[in-house]
């Protein structure tokens, strides 16, 4: 029964989606649009909500006459996963995805009262499209409530990996940050639609694309984080197409964050932000594409369906083909906006998005190549960390060189001396340089250079707030700083990690003992243990370093339902890196360990996380700014 | 006008994506590993008879100009009575087949051609597995395409369905 009513919700809402797109976009319809449009991306975004419950419902109480809950769950899973598990599938996700899309039409249409009501209704109207799309394709090939009859006495269980806490945040918020930049792109429809391109349309969209890139960077995070402790392999990050395909929308959004900046405040860079609101977006898309087709090969092995591959390759030259060509029929019409000069913070924002375009590019063809070469000439080859890393790295130098200097200039043109406040984090930079080459004269350039990057960088993300009055100065100020630093904390980890880090593998018994940088691992034993719906042989280590004593317990666990195999890595947090333990196979009376000390590693997530709360920072100062000044007009007009 | 073309860059970019996506749905990759047999020339072997009466299997009788398809059986082998009458089909078919029983005694072969068909030219017995091993085959049945010349052109592992049938023949098409 609930089933169906989730059905029949989503039916309603795609019925809902279909008006609002017509009175939205249609131009005969655009008179008094907005009295229709409002209340209906309201009911759509309800029903899509009604929908999504219905399927967290029949997940949690492990209804298995439907389909999607007895391919991918089992009553014996934990609540947690039970819960989680209505999206750890495709349908599920997809789901997810849409209702997320018309919860944030709905937000938009109650929240946006300074936006023209033309626009706001065209950009409405988008916005249906986008969520009419996806209703079908949920419709047509991913029915996520079809019934199963008989219903089968017990469900197949969740992919062991997937059993994790962090199944239960990854996609959600990953969702969050595409599904934010959708109302950007639907925003720039409207704009484009209205020829109206201007500062009103950027404080529309800004707290939208910041909302969407703090939580993307949030999903990367946290996705990163996540690989790294449940693949056991020791990385952090792969350039793994999935990986990518998360990474190019973050690039895209975080150039479109400081161009809607320019807009917003002086209102230049119109049309080019039109398109990274346009690409943001489409990127998005993008990247669902690739994972969801399976046309790339990759970890997050989904569902490989060329049905379904075709199905979103098909909307998105729909949505992301018609968006391109209204911008390049509309686009000079709009017109560049405010000019300034090449030493301004315009300027500097420019070439900011200049070189993020660039690595969004490469990040691009990259993930691509292997295919473009594929079907040119049949041959098979692959791209990974070697291409990246050496084009990605010196690009983010020159960014980090940029974000030095970029924050401490004035709008428009840039006059007074700025000697003054770049020397000291150049000192900075100078003295790290010359420390890890006399401390560390063995690693390797790119890293050499992070570190002194990442040094003269912290100083230098503090700089703007200096000589200002604290308490006046304002919170979007506060969280721009701290998001800067979080970059530099976020490299320094990323250098120390990729320069410093001792890995040992080792066959042993019980009983011995181990070195891997600082630390002295003592191999005590090895048990078996019993977990809610595994079993696992669990080795005991005891790790010191100076004083104190660190007890980790790496597992090989062995799922029952589905039957798989998994390695349940165990880490040691201390003030300066981490210990990462893994435990093999046996072979004879001996077991393989690996064994990985990582100075400083943390330091990667914890300038992610930074970023994040900085980038919040902003969204909340921008948020109270602007009802201060919203208030101020109503006072005026009184 | 420059700036009208540079408009219409993203849509470009756009198409690219589309075609190699549209590309790859429509033929998707083939992972087949190819042996590494393929390729090479029959090792050289001598065997023996493994039925009283019919003639033994030497590698020389593959050099001469007709391809072949040898497969590799034995007697107490399961799968082998599946593939049994698929050869029959191909042997109806034209094909020439010879074949290896490997680990076997001659009582058990004839008992087993008896009950479930001969579709073979000549049967060489393999007592120690030393020719199955130097032929990279690690279990029975196995078949390998042999062109005119004596070099291996295509290795089936396991039983022939009747669904390979197909392939079989196009691989001894290619063989010719």
């Amino acid at each position: 029964m609930i089933a169906e009513a989730g059905l029949a919700a989503l039916y309603l809402a795609a019925a809902l989606a279909l008006m609002q797109m017509a009175f939205g976009l249609v131009p005969a319809l655009a008179q008094q649009a907005m009295t229709v449009v409002r209340p209906l991306a309201l009911a759509q975004g309800l029903l899509a909500a009604i929908a999504f419950t219905c399927l967290v419902v029949v997940f949690v109480r492990t209804d298995l006459s439907v389909a999607l809950v007895a391919a991918n769950s089992h009553s014996a899973k934990p609540l947690l996963y039970r819960f989680a598990g209505a999206w750890g599938n495709h349908e599920g996700s997809m789901l997810l995805w849409v209702t997320v899309l018309a919860l944030s039409g709905a937000l938009l249409a109650t929240l946006s009262r300074a936006v023209p009501e033309r626009m706001l209704s065209a950009a409405l109207g988008a916005q249906a499209a986008l969520a009419l799309g996806f209703y079908a394709f949920l419709a047509i090939a991913s029915n996520p409530f079809a019934r199963l009859d008989p219903a089968p006495a017990e469900g197949q269980g969740l992919n062991p990996l997937l059993q994790d806490p962090g199944l239960a945040f990854h996609p959600p918020t990953l969702y969050l940050g595409y599904v934010g930049l959708s109302v950007a792109f639907s925003l720039a429809v409207g704009a484009l639609v209205t020829r109206d391109v201007g500062p009103v349309l950027a404080r529309a969209m800004r707290p939208w694309v910041l909302g969407a890139w703090v939580f993307l960077t949030l999903g990367i995070v946290a996705g990163s984080y996540w690989a790294y402790y449940e693949l056991g392999w020791g990385g952090w990050w792969f350039w793994d197409p999935v990986e990518n395909a998360s990474l190019m929308p973050w690039l895209a959004a975080t150039a479109l964050l400081h161009s809607v900046a320019v807009l917003a405040a002086r209102g230049g860079l119109r049309t080019w932000t039109m398109m990274l609101a346009v690409v943001a977006f489409s990127m998005s898309m993008v990247g669902t594409f690739l994972v969801r087709s399976g046309i790339l090969t990759s970890v997050h092995a989904f569902a490989v369906d060329s049905t379904r591959g075709t199905f979103i390759l098909a909307l998105l030259l729909i949505y992301v083909g018609g968006a391109l060509a209204l911008f390049a029929w509309r686009a000079p019409a709009v017109g560049e906006g405010a000019r300034f000069a090449l030493v301004s913070r315009e300027g500097a924002l420019v070439v900011n998005n200049l070189l993020l375009s660039v690595i969004l590019a490469v990040v691009f063809f990259g993930t691509l190549y292997p295919l473009m070469i594929e079907a040119a000439t049949g041959e098979k080859l692959s791209v990974g960390p070697p291409y990246f890393n050496a084009v990605v790295g010196p690009l983010g130098l020159l960014l980090m060189l940029l974000l030095v200097v970029g924050p401490l200039l004035r709008w428009r043109r840039h006059r007074a001396p700025l000697a003054k406040w770049v020397a000291p984090s150049l000192l900075a930079g100078a003295a790290a340089l010359i420390a890890t080459i006399v401390l560390a004269p063995g690693i390797s350039l790119l890293s050499r250079l992070g570190l002194a990057a990442g040094v003269a960088l912290i100083p230098a993300s503090l700089m703007p707030l200096a000589g200002r009055s604290l308490r006046r100065t304002p919170l979007a100020a506060w969280g721009m700083a701290l998001a800067h630093v979080g970059v530099a904390v976020s490299v320094i980890g990323m250098a120390s990690d990729a320069a410093f880090t001792r890995e040992r593998l080792a066959a042993a018994k019980p009983g011995e003992q181990l070195a891997v940088g600082p630390w002295l691992i003592d191999f005590v034993a090895v048990a078996p243990v019993a977990g809610p719906n595994w079993t696992a042989l669990e080795a005991e280590l005891r790790a010191t370093q100076g004083g104190g004593t660190k007890e980790l317990r790496p597992q090989a666990r062995m799922f029952t339902s589905p039957v798989s195999e998994t390695s349940e890595v165990a880490i040691a947090t201390a003030w300066n890196g981490q210990l990462y333990t893994v435990l093999g196979r046996q072979t004879g009376n001996r077991w393989q360990l690996r064994l990985w000390w990582k100075p400083f590693v943390t330091l990667i997530w914890l300038g992610g996380v930074m970023i994040a709360l900085g980038g919040l920072l902003a969204l909340v100062g921008r948020g109270w700014t602007n009802r201060r000044r919203r208030r101020r007009a109503e006072e005026f007009e009184q | 006008m420059r700036r009208r073309l540079l408009l219409l860059v993203p849509l470009a970019l756009l198409a690219l994506f589309a075609a190699v996506a549209w590309w790859r749905l429509a033929s998707p990759p083939d992972n087949v590993i190819r042996s590494k047999l393929e390729g090479q020339k029959l090792p050289a072997f001598v065997l023996p008879a493994a039925l009283p009466g019919r003639a033994g299997l030497d590698s020389a009788a593959f050099v001469d100009g007709r391809p072949r398809l040898l497969n590799i059986f034995a007697s107490w082998c399961v799968p082998c009575i599946a593939e049994a009458p698929v050869l029959l089909e191909l042997e109806r078919r034209g094909v020439t087949i010879e074949a290896i029983a490997v680990r076997d005694r001659p009582t058990d072969v004839a008992h087993f051609l008896d009950r479930h068909g001969d579709p073979f030219q000549r049967i060489g017995t393999d007592i120690d597995s030393k020719v199955q091993l130097s032929l990279g085959s690690s279990g029975v049945p196995e078949s390998f395409v042999v062109d005119g010349r004596g070099v291996i052109r295509f290795q089936h592992v396991g039983p022939i369905s009747p669904a390979d049938i197909p392939t079989i023949l196009a691989e001894l098409e290619k063989a010719r």
